[in-house]
C-alpha cells in the first residue's frame, strides 16, 4: 500500500470518528434532564427569550434535523455560548487552551527525557539495583493518583519548603509576556523577558511533573521491555563482537531500534495527558482547559463541557494520526495493510 | 502418583519464587476484601460520627491515623472506604468487560458490515481521553457515586471488544471450532462453549489492569466532585476533604492517597503477573 492511500484511508476514518464524537456529544447534551434553552437563558428569561434561543438552536424540531444543526454550527466554529462565562465556547476554548498545551506539552518532554534513559538503564542492568528502582519507581508512576501526587507536591515543596509555587502560570507581581503562541515559556522567551521566563518556568515545574509521572513510568516500561528484546538480536551481537564500546552499543544501535514501538507508547499516553490535565489543572490552580472543564460542569454549563470534550477528542485523534505516521517514517519496514 | 502430589505445591513454589510482587498483589487485594467485608467489626468508630472537640487530631494511640477537620476517625473512614474502591472495581469492570465481550463476539464471529460498524465504534470511543468523557457523562447524569461507575464502564467497554474480537478472529479457524461445527453444533452453541471459554485468559489480564484503573478515575472523579458525594466515606472525597490541609494536617489526604496507591499497583503486580504466566516470552520484560 502506498503511502498516499494510506494517507486517503486514514483521513476517511479521522472524518468517520469525527462524526462518531459530534454524535456522542450531541446525545450527551441530550441527556442533561433540565430543559437546555430554559438553563441557558436564566431563571429571569422572558418566554420570548427562550422560544428565540429554542429558534436558533432548533431545540424545538425533530432530533435528526437538531443535529445537522448541532453539526452545522460545529463546522462554522459555532460551540454555542457557555452559560457561566457568557462567551462564545470557541473563544474560551481559544484563550484556555494554550495554558494546557504548555503544560501537557512540558509533562510529555519530561517524561521522555526521563523516561526513555531509565527504561535503558532498567534494561541494561537488568536484574540489578538500578533496574529494580526504575521498575519499582514505574510501578508507583502507573498506580498513583495524579491529583493526590499533585496535592503531596505542593504540601511539601511549597507549603514546608516554600521552594516552588503552589500554583498559577506566573508570579502575580510579574506581568505575563505578550501574547504571541500562549505559551508563557516561548513568549518571554520571544520578548526577551527573562524574569517572565524564570517564573513561569519556576510555576511549570511541579503541575508538569505531577501530570508527567504516569507517562514516564509507561515509556520507561515500555522502552525497558523493548531494549530487552532488541539486546538479544543479532545486529547488536555483531557490533559487540566488532568490538564496539558497551555506550555505542546501547545508544546508538539498540536503543534507536527500540525506540519504534515506544514512540506508539508516546503517542497514546498523550490521551492519558489531557485526561490528567483536568486533575492538575484543578490542584494547581492552572487556567487551562481542564480546570475551564471542571467548572463548567459543576455549574451545569454544558455549551463549555462538550466544546472541550470534542476539542481533547480532536487533538487526541489527531496525536494518534501523527504518531502512526512517524512511526511509518521511522522504520520503513512497515506496511500498513 | 508421587509426581502428581508434588507437582501442585512445586509449582506453586516456583510461582513465589519467580514472581514474589504477584503474590505480594494478591496478599494485598485480599487483605482489602476482608476488610471491606469485615468492616463494621474493624473500624474502632463510625466513619460519619463527628466529634467537634477533636478536630484535626494527628495520629495517636487513640486515633492510629488522626482525626479530620469534622474529627471523624481517618482510619474507621478509610475502612469503610475500602468497600466502595472494592465495589467500584468490580462493578465497572463487570459492566464494561460483559458489554464489551458481548459486543467483540458478535463482531468477531458475524463479520462483515456489522463487524465494521462495531469496530468504528470502538475507533469512536477510544478517541475521547477517558476522564474527560467519564467527567461529561457523569456530569449529564449528575454526579452520584452510581453514575460515576456508568460512565467509566462507558469509556472502558471498547477494549475489552477489541480484545475479545481480535481472539474470536483467530479461534473461529481453529481445528476445535471446525470440529465441533462439522458436527452439527449451532452458532450460538460454538460462541458459548467453545470460542468464549478461550478468550477469558487475556480478558483476566486486562480486567486485573482494569479493576485499578476504574478505581483510579472513580476517586479522580470524586476527588473533583462528579463522584461519591460527601460525608460518604470514599478515599477521592477524603483527599478532596483534606486539600485545603495539606502543608499543616497532611494525614487527611496522605493515608487515603496510600491506600489508593497500594490497591491499585495491587491489582498491576495482579496483572503483570498474569500476562507473565500466559505469555512466557514477556516474563521479566514488563
Amino acid at each position: 500500500m502506498t503511502l498516499l492511500s494510506y494517507l486517503f484511508r486514514r483521513l476517511v476514518g479521522f472524518l468517520a470518528v469525527m462524526i462518531g464524537i459530534s454524535i456522542i456529544t450531541f446525545g450527551l447534551s441530550h441527556l442533561v434532564p433540565a430543559d437546555p434553552a430554559v438553563v441557558a437563558m436564566g431563571d429571569h428569561a422572558s418566554n420570548e427569550q427562550i422560544e428565540a434561543f429554542r429558534e436558533k438552536y432548533g431545540l424545538n424540531k425533530p432530533v435528526p434535523e437538531q443535529y445537522w444543526i448541532y453539526v452545522t454550527n460545529l463546522l462554522q466554529g459555532d460551540l454555542g455560548i457557555s452559560l457561566r462565562t457568557r462567551r462564545p465556547v470557541a473563544e474560551d476554548l481559544r484563550n484556555f487552551f494554550p495554558a494546557t498545551f504548555e503544560l501537557s506539552l512540558t509533562a510529555l518532554i519530561l517524561s521522555i527525557l526521563i523516561g526513555i534513559p531509565a527504561g535503558v538503564i532498567s534494561a541494561t542492568a537488568r536484574n540489578r539495583l538500578p533496574d529494580h528502582i526504575v521498575r519499582i519507581a514505574s510501578l508507583i508512576g502507573g498506580s498513583v493518583p495524579i491529583f493526590w501526587l499533585g496535592l503531596i507536591l505542593i504540601g511539601f515543596f511549597y507549603g514546608r519548603l516554600g521552594w516552588l509555587p503552589g500554583g498559577a502560570r506566573i508570579d502575580s507581581f510579574i506581568p505575563p509576556p505578550p501574547e504571541v503562541t500562549g505559551l508563557f515559556t516561548v513568549d518571554s522567551l520571544l520578548a526577551g523577558d527573562y524574569k517572565a521566563l524564570w517564573s513561569s518556568l519556576h510555576h511549570l515545574f511541579l503541575p508538569a511533573l505531577a501530570l508527567g509521572y504516569f507517562s514516564t513510568a509507561i515509556i520507561a516500561r515500555m522502552m525497558r521491555s523493548s531494549m530487552l528484546e532488541v539486546l538479544n538480536n543479532q545486529y547488536v551481537l555483531a557490533a559487540r563482537a566488532k568490538g564496539l564500546n558497551q555506550r555505542t552499543v546501547v545508544w546508538r544501535h539498540a536503543a534507536r531500534n527500540a525506540l519504534i514501538p515506544t514512540v506508539t507508547t508516546i503517542g497514546v499516553t498523550f490521551g492519558s495527558l489531557l485526561s490528567g490535565a483536568v486533575l492538575t489543572e484543578t490542584i494547581f490552580s492552572w487556567p487551562g482547559l481542564g480546570r475551564y472543564a471542571t467548572y463548567s460542569a459543576t455549574s451545569l454549563d454544558f455549551p463549555a463541557v462538550m466544546g472541550v470534550t470534542l476539542l481533547a477528542a480532536l487533538v487526541y485523534t489527531l496525536t494518534n494520526l501523527v504518531v502512526d505516521l512517524g512511526y511509518q517514517w521511522l522504520d520503513p519496514r512497515i506496511r500498513h495493510g | 502418583m508421587v509426581e502428581t502430589l508434588a507437582a501442585p505445591t512445586q509449582s506453586r513454589r516456583r510461582v513465589w519464587r519467580r514472581s514474589p510482587l504477584t503474590v505480594a498483589g494478591l496478599a494485598l487485594i485480599a487483605i482489602l476484601a476482608l476488610t471491606a467485608l469485615s468492616a463494621p467489626l474493624l473500624a474502632p468508630a463510625d466513619p460519619l460520627k463527628q466529634v467537634l472537640s477533636s478536630r484535626l487530631d494527628p495520629p495517636s494511640a487513640e486515633h492510629w491515623l488522626g482525626t479530620d477537620q469534622l474529627g471523624r476517625d481517618i482510619l474507621s473512614r478509610m475502612i469503610y472506604g475500602s468497600r466502595i474502591s472494592l465495589l467500584i472495581g468490580v462493578v465497572v469492570v463487570g459492566l464494561a468487560a460483559s458489554v464489551g465481550t458481548f459486543v467483540g463476539l458478535v463482531a468477531g464471529y458475524t463479520g462483515g458490515w456489522l463487524d465494521e460498524a462495531l469496530m468504528r465504534l470502538t475507533d469512536v470511543f477510544f478517541a475521547f481521553p477517558a476522564l474527560i468523557l467519564a467527567m461529561a457523562i457523569s456530569g449529564a447524569l449528575g454526579p452520584s457515586l452510581t453514575n460515576a461507575m456508568i460512565a467509566i464502564a462507558v469509556v472502558s467497554w471498547p477494549v475489552y471488544a477489541r480484545l475479545v474480537r481480535a481472539q474470536v478472529l483467530s479461534l473461529r479457524e481453529r481445528e476445535f471450532v471446525e470440529a465441533a461445527r462439522s458436527l452439527g453444533a449451532s452458532g450460538e452453541r460454538v460462541v458459548w462453549q467453545h470460542i468464549l471459554p478461550n478468550t477469558l485468559a487475556p480478558l483476566l489480564v486486562q480486567a486485573s489492569f482494569d479493576m485499578g484503573g476504574a478505581i483510579l478515575s472513580a476517586a479522580g472523579l470524586s476527588f473533583i466532585g462528579f463522584g461519591t458525594q460527601p460525608p460518604t466515606a470514599e478515599w477521592g472525597v477524603m483527599i478532596s476533604e483534606g486539600r485545603n490541609y495539606i502543608a499543616t494536617h497532611s494525614w487527611l489526604s496522605l493515608f487515603p492517597g496510600l491506600a489508593i496507591l497500594l490497591t491499585v499497583a495491587a491489582f498491576n503486580l495482579i496483572g503483570d503477573g498474569l500476562r507473565d504466566a500466559l505469555d512466557p516470552r514477556l516474563r521479566g520484560t514488563g
